[in-house]
């Protein structure tokens, strides 16, 4: 195993701590990585494919190298209901990003989640991890913006 | 004149996505006064909520805060300005007993929790017999929160019958239905009522292991337990006398299937998280092949007002078809959305219009159960929700999740929707759940992009039945109701868009065009700066052929004069 990947003999190398040791590792890589997929196998005593089955089945893993900034938009019920398809419009639009890439760049990828919970804002996006709700295109973008520029 | 000793502050994600934490930042700048971050009281549309606690024991609470100098300055000089009542009709029917201390206490304050009737419900169950226990339970009358409405005192009953302690109870806090955040909203805004309801199912049923299943998208919901469980471990509350249990977390890595019990049970063994056949059910085999019993969060905290109260008075609220109260998440089309607490049986009309505050003239139906439920149209909103009620129309009460569709909603679109959900979370081990669903997607796709035949129809409903009838799991044999319920109800909808090419709600974008009514015109040219393509011409005509029909000219249009119209008609 790669010494780049330590970090999972945090935990105890049991099978049942796979998906564990997975989320650590896209928490460390930001997706998961051939070398990743190798040194999960190693550590867990699984086969490659065994980990490739588990980390295609889930939809939190990702095996694409993500931008800076992680967009999510929900498209819970009321999200859809309240206008996710056109947050997906004006996103594309703007920044030509579709479901499932990173930009040129590198700054932003982009991603549909079921539901983030907080469905009484929709429609909602969250980006790294801190949401934003009741979108409109103006301040959507203007949100979009202060983060390019950080 | 009453003076303020503490000033609460709504911190759970719904406060904090509203702005909550510049409130917190201004406030603590602003005052020496405690601030306590609290949970949820369930009022999101009021967001973000803060609550001055008043000396005589009352308390004020101002509703949606902006961390400017005048909101803040409002609470604490007490102002009229900006104050939130709970709306009469809310409070009139809302019975508040498994969210009676959201909001009211920090989530990870353990010592707030106990001096507010926290861990006696455990005390209580300690000093009876593990099989009194159950029977208290089987006496309340508590049926699983998560949708399956198996009752939980028999569910005890199985796991307790197995012999030895090397058992596990599960908590599956996989709340993966779009538009359901009851669990969310419980584990944040108070985890210790989940983990005593959890150890008192343990000291009940002999296990000695706990686990919570939660999705990884809830980091506050994971943070907030695994402050609780430190402090139960520092406080020794796990320890029994012959046993000490074990508490842990797993965090899902988002499947919908892993709510079905087999399937959550696989992937916390790192496997791909598919359902297996049962028997043998999971209190025979379940995790690492040990006797395993699964409850819902919410079931779980429901558990110690069970033994507080006596299974008895908690079975006195309700109704034939399910006893105590239920929480349901509302969203959608309606004025207040939020978490409520109503007592089982309450009607959809009452929950719909009197607490949600929807209007009667704007609701077409309500959607229950999430992707496995159906939609109820508002003709029959006195149906009294419960287990076995809304079952007989169709849909079911699911683990809480209710979407208000309006009437500008289209109800074939809105069926498409739950398909692609569930034609992607599909596991794929059941061909009639994994093709099927995908085929009723396409079907759907076609029919809401203007290009479907009356054939359609009939092969949806056949489908339908099939993929019910050859699923093994509670996805597929779901799967099917939105279109199975839509079809029923609102057929002439999918004539319509089939036959006339016409959708009535105008919101499928292949058959309507964007109309701008030059009558009330002020030439703003709003329009025109907003359109992201440049379909508006100089003279104000949209060009169908360039529009996207993003609806940004609708927004941008102070007037609001111009329009989405059946396709061909704008003109």
């Amino acid at each position: 195993m790669k010494t780049e990947f330590d970090f999972l003999k945090s935990i105890a190398p049991e099978p049942g701590n796979l998906i564990k040791g997975l989320q650590l590792i896209q928490a460390t890589e930001g997706y998961i990585s051939e070398d990743g997929i190798r040194a999960a196998a190693e550590y867990f005593g699984r086969p490659e494919a065994d980990v490739e089955g588990v980390v295609s089945f889930y939809a939190q893993f990702k095996r694409v190298k993500p931008g800076k900034f992680q967009i999510s938009v929900c498209d819970g019920t009321a999200c859809h209901l309240k206008g996710a398809p056109l947050v997906h419009e004006w996103l594309y639009q703007d920044l030509k990003l579709k479901p499932g890439e990173t930009s040129p760049d590198g700054l932003f990828s982009l991603e549909t989640v079921a539901c983030l919970g907080c469905c009484s804002l929709a429609p909602v996006m969250s980006v790294n991890g801190r949401v934003y709700g009741k979108l409109e295109r103006k301040t959507m973008m203007k949100i979009l913006k202060e983060y390019a520029d950080k | 004149m009453s003076k303020i000793v503490a000033i609460k502050i709504g911190l759970a994600s719904c406060g904090i996505a509203a702005g909550g934490e510049a409130v917190l930042a201004e406030l603590k700048k602003a005052t020496d006064l405690p601030v306590i971050e609290v949970g949820c009281i369930g009022h999101c549309y009021a967001e973000p909520l803060v609550e001055a606690c008043l000396d005589d024991g009352s308390s004020v609470i101002y509703g949606n805060v902006k961390a400017t100098e005048k909101d803040i300055q409002n609470i604490l000089s007490l102002a009229e300005e900006g104050r939130f009542e709970i709306p009469a009709a809310r409070k009139a029917k809302e019975l508040v007993k498994v969210l009676a201390l959201a909001g009211k206490i920090s989530p990870v304050d353990f010592d707030d929790y106990t001096a507010n009737g926290g861990y006696e419900g455990l005390k209580k169950a300690r000093m009876m017999k593990p099989e009194e226990v159950i029977e208290e339970i089987k006496l309340s009358g508590l049926r699983g929160r998560g949708g399956g409405g198996f009752p939980t005192g028999m569910k005890w009953g199985f796991l307790a019958a197995k012999p030895g302690f090397d058992k596990t109870v599960i908590c599956n806090a996989d709340e993966g239905d779009p538009g359901a955040f009851m669990d969310r909203s419980l584990m944040e805004s108070v985890p210790h009522q989940v983990l005593e309801g959890m150890l008192i199912a343990a000291y009940a049923t002999g296990a000695s292991r706990l686990i919570i299943y939660c999705r990884a998208e809830y980091p506050m919901a994971i943070k907030h337990l695994k402050i609780a469980i430190e402090q139960i471990n520092a406080h020794k509350i796990n320890c029994f006398d012959d046993r000490t249990i074990e508490i842990s977390i797993k965090e899902g890595a988002g499947a919908f299937v892993c709510g079905e019990e087999t399937a959550l049970i696989a992937s916390l063994e790192g496997q791909r998280g598919m359902p297996r056949f049962r028997p043998p059910f999971p209190t025979d085999s379940g995790y690492q092949g040990k006797p395993t019993m699964i409850n819902n969060v919410e079931t779980f905290g429901n558990v110690p007002i069970i033994l507080r109260e006596g299974g008895k008075n908690f079975a006195s609220v309700g109704s034939e078809g399910g006893r105590g109260t239920k929480l349901f998440a509302l969203a959608g089309d309606l004025k207040y959305p939020g978490l409520v607490e109503v007592p089982m049986g309450t009607t959809l009309r009452e929950i719909v219009f009197e607490i949600g505050g929807a209007d009667p003239d704007h609701v077409k139906a309500v959607q229950t159960g999430g992707p496995s439920g159906g939609c109820i149209p508002v003709e029959m909103f006195d149906t009294p929700v419960d287990y076995d009620s809304l079952r007989s129309l169709g849909a079911i009460m699911g683990s809480g999740g209710m979407i208000v569709i309006g009437n500008d909603r289209c109800m074939v679109e809105t069926a498409r929707y739950f398909l692609d959900f569930t034609h992607r979370e599909s596991c794929g081990k059941c061909t009639f759940c994994r093709v099927g669903t995908t085929r009723m997607f396409e079907i759907l796709e076609r029919i809401v992009a203007g290009k479907g035949c009356e054939a359609d129809l009939d092969t949806l409903e056949d489908l339908g039945k099939k993929i019910k009838a050859g699923s093994l799991c509670g996805l597929g044999q779901t799967a099917p109701n939105p279109v199975l319920a839509t079809l029923r109800y609102y057929r002439h909808e999918y004539l319509e868009h089939v036959n006339e090419n016409k959708c009535r709600a105008m919101q499928c974008n292949a058959l309507v065009d964007i109309y701008i009514n030059k009558d009330n015109c002020v030439k703003c040219k709003m329009c025109l700066r907003s359109c992201p393509v440049n379909a508006i011409s100089d003279d104000f005509v949209v060009d169908p052929a360039v529009c996207t029909r993003c609806n940004s000219c609708l927004d941008s249009c102070p007037k609001k004069t111009i329009i989405r119209v059946a396709k061909g008609e704008a003109k």
